[in-house]
């Protein structure tokens, strides 16, 4: 099964500011992600990655071009596109366990099954002991462990990821990353990873997509064929780090004149 | 009890016992009931509320008459301001399109309305509109005039409305779109995610509309028609220098408007606990 499972044809999106500002986010993207693929995006920050997630998703309208998921247009959310986003998405109203279980009382599911399903999901990401707290009693990466586990619940075919542990600390940060890799292994969800860093995506993907920035576009694709789970120690891990730092360098180099400039003018 | 609740409840008393005092102190001097009754009086009103005063019927008839006033004008304002302001909260173009009109009405204090109330609703009254003449139905029902009514709707309404819309604004985008993503349909948006997150807000806001209906009161019962409500009792108990039965029927208003505000309170601590805790 490695057949393309989202194709991203020809994104453009432009935006317009509340001040009435057009800004080009997005330009000519076209990628394919494949069945079982875990792809990360990176790239500089306002390079569009968050964006392009989002019009996967169908959160957002691109301005140009399709998503073709499964042989269909996405033209809005659609469940079997699951997402996790960065932080307070769960609703601090409801339990640990009432969240996990949203998406299948969206999709009228009797209780029982409800809680089951929802028991399963906890137990998968290590909180079965949090079921009935409320989310502000967690910490930052347990509401995103839950975050995690609601996504999964509701068995979407696709799992999309704006940069969901970007507010944690390094090192629940690295716990997370290795709890996702043995998530994904148990469940095999295609899953796309938005993220800024480097060391993050070479930890996880299969791919990553470096994106450039102004306006945003794939600027190279990096298959990494290293097992899992890999080592930070390995020279192989070193050196794709430092290429794909380079590249997000030259990214941004165009940027650097003016910030020197406005260093010199501080001093 | 404590010592450090004991405490707590010694330090809140100081005050009104000081006032107490106060009152107590300057109605012996002053020996005029008429500008301060002596405090004994006023108690001994109060804690005799059933008896007949100035054969305007007891305290407690009257404050149940202004009660069921005052709800009723309330639940009018809580129907029509939380849907109001939950669109115009979630729709820009709702918002847009009825913004301007709120801003221009809501400065208008209640009783500014009252000329025009008149005009609309002279003494007509709930049995008028359900075209009610007589029985035991037609004495209550008559007793709740369209003009307090609408004194009492307009007082609640901007409360409500403006902490409606603002609750729906404030909701965190991120929450909507990760219903979305799990598969909400647009009725479940509104039903699971906006009210859920805004209800506290909205909460609040009624408890202030509350606060601010139950003020209204006493301008409400003094329109034209009216012959019962503890606000008529104070205004036709001035009319004839009885001052201890106005400050007993000031100290129920108060007494009932605090107690209504209580009970909101524990509603929200019990209900809402989440919102302080979230963050």
């Amino acid at each position: 099964m490695n057949k393309d499972i989202i194709k991203v044809k020809n994104i453009d999106k432009t935006f317009v500011t509340e001040k009435g500002q057009s800004i080009h986010a997005l330009q000519g993207v076209s990628l394919e992600i494949r069945n079982n693929d875990f792809v990360c995006l990176v790239g500089p920050s306002g390079c569009g990655k968050s964006t392009l997630l989002r019009i996967i998703a169908g959160l957002e309208r691109a301005s140009a071009g399709t998503v073709v998921f499964q042989g269909q247009p996405v033209t809005k959310p659609d469940k079997r596109l699951g997402m996790v986003f960065q932080e307070y998405s769960l609703l601090p109203w409801r339990t640990v366990a009432d969240n996990v279980a949203l998406g299948l009382e969206f999709a009228k599911k009797p209780i029982r099954e409800r809680r089951k399903v929802s028991k399963r999901f906890l137990d998968l990401v290590g909180l079965a002991d949090f079921a009935t707290s409320y989310p502000y009693e967690l910490s930052g990466g347990m509401r995103q462990r839950v975050a995690i586990a609601r996504a999964l619940a509701n068995d979407p075919d696709v799992l999309l990821m704006d940069e969901p542990f970007g507010a944690l600390d390094a090192h629940t940060r690295i716990l997370l990353q290795r709890e996702l890799l043995r998530i994904w292994e148990a469940n095999r969800k295609t899953i796309v990873f938005v993220t800024h860093s480097v060391d993050e995506a070479i930890y996880l993907a299969d791919r990553i997509m470096v994106m450039s920035k102004g306006p945003g576009k794939i600027r190279d694709i990096i298959n990494i064929n290293m097992a899992r789970p890999r080592n930070r120690a390995n020279p192989l891990y070193g050196q794709l780090s430092a290429r794909i730092l380079d590249m997000l360098e030259e990214e941004v180099q165009g940027d650097l004149p003016l910030l020197e400039q406005k260093v010199s003018n501080i001093v | 009890m404590n010592l450090k609740s004991l405490y707590k409840f010694a330090i809140s008393m100081l005050v009104p016992l000081f006032l107490f005092g106060l009152w107590w102190y300057m109605a012996i001097q002053i020996k005029n009931p008429v500008i301060l009754p002596e405090v004994g009086e006023v108690f001994r009103l109060l804690f005799n509320p059933m008896t007949n005063l100035i054969s305007m019927g007891s305290l407690v008839s009257n404050i149940i008459v202004s009660l069921v006033r005052v709800i009723v004008g309330y639940c009018l304002a809580v129907l029509i301001a939380i849907p109001m302001g939950i669109l115009m909260g979630y729709y820009s173009l709702v918002y847009n399109l009825l913004n301007n009109f709120v801003g221009l009405f809501r400065p208008i204090p209640p009783l500014a309305w009252v000329p025009l109330v008149l005009a609309w609703f002279g003494v007509s009254s709930l049995a008028t509109l359900i075209g009610l003449e007589q029985g035991q139905w037609y004495i209550y029902l008559n007793n709740v005039k369209l003009s307090m009514i609408f004194i009492i709707f307009i007082g609640a309404f901007f409360p409500i409305l403006t902490s409606s819309i603002y609750g729906v604004h404030s909701v965190n985008k991120t929450l909507i779109d990760s219903a979305l993503v799990l598969g909400a349909e647009g009725g479940e948006i509104f039903r699971k995610i906006l009210l859920p997150a805004a209800a506290p807000s909205i909460v609040n806001g009624m408890r202030t509309g509350l606060g601010v209906a139950w003020m209204c009161l006493v301008a409400a019962e003094m329109l034209p028609g009216s012959l019962s409500g503890v606000g008529y009792l104070i205004t036709h108990a001035y009319t004839i220098a009885r001052t201890d039965i106005v400050i007993a029927g000031m100290i129920s208003i108060g007494l009932v408007g605090a107690l209504l505000d209580y009970l909101f309170r524990l509603v929200e601590d019990k209900k809402f606990g989440w919102q302080r805790l979230a963050r």
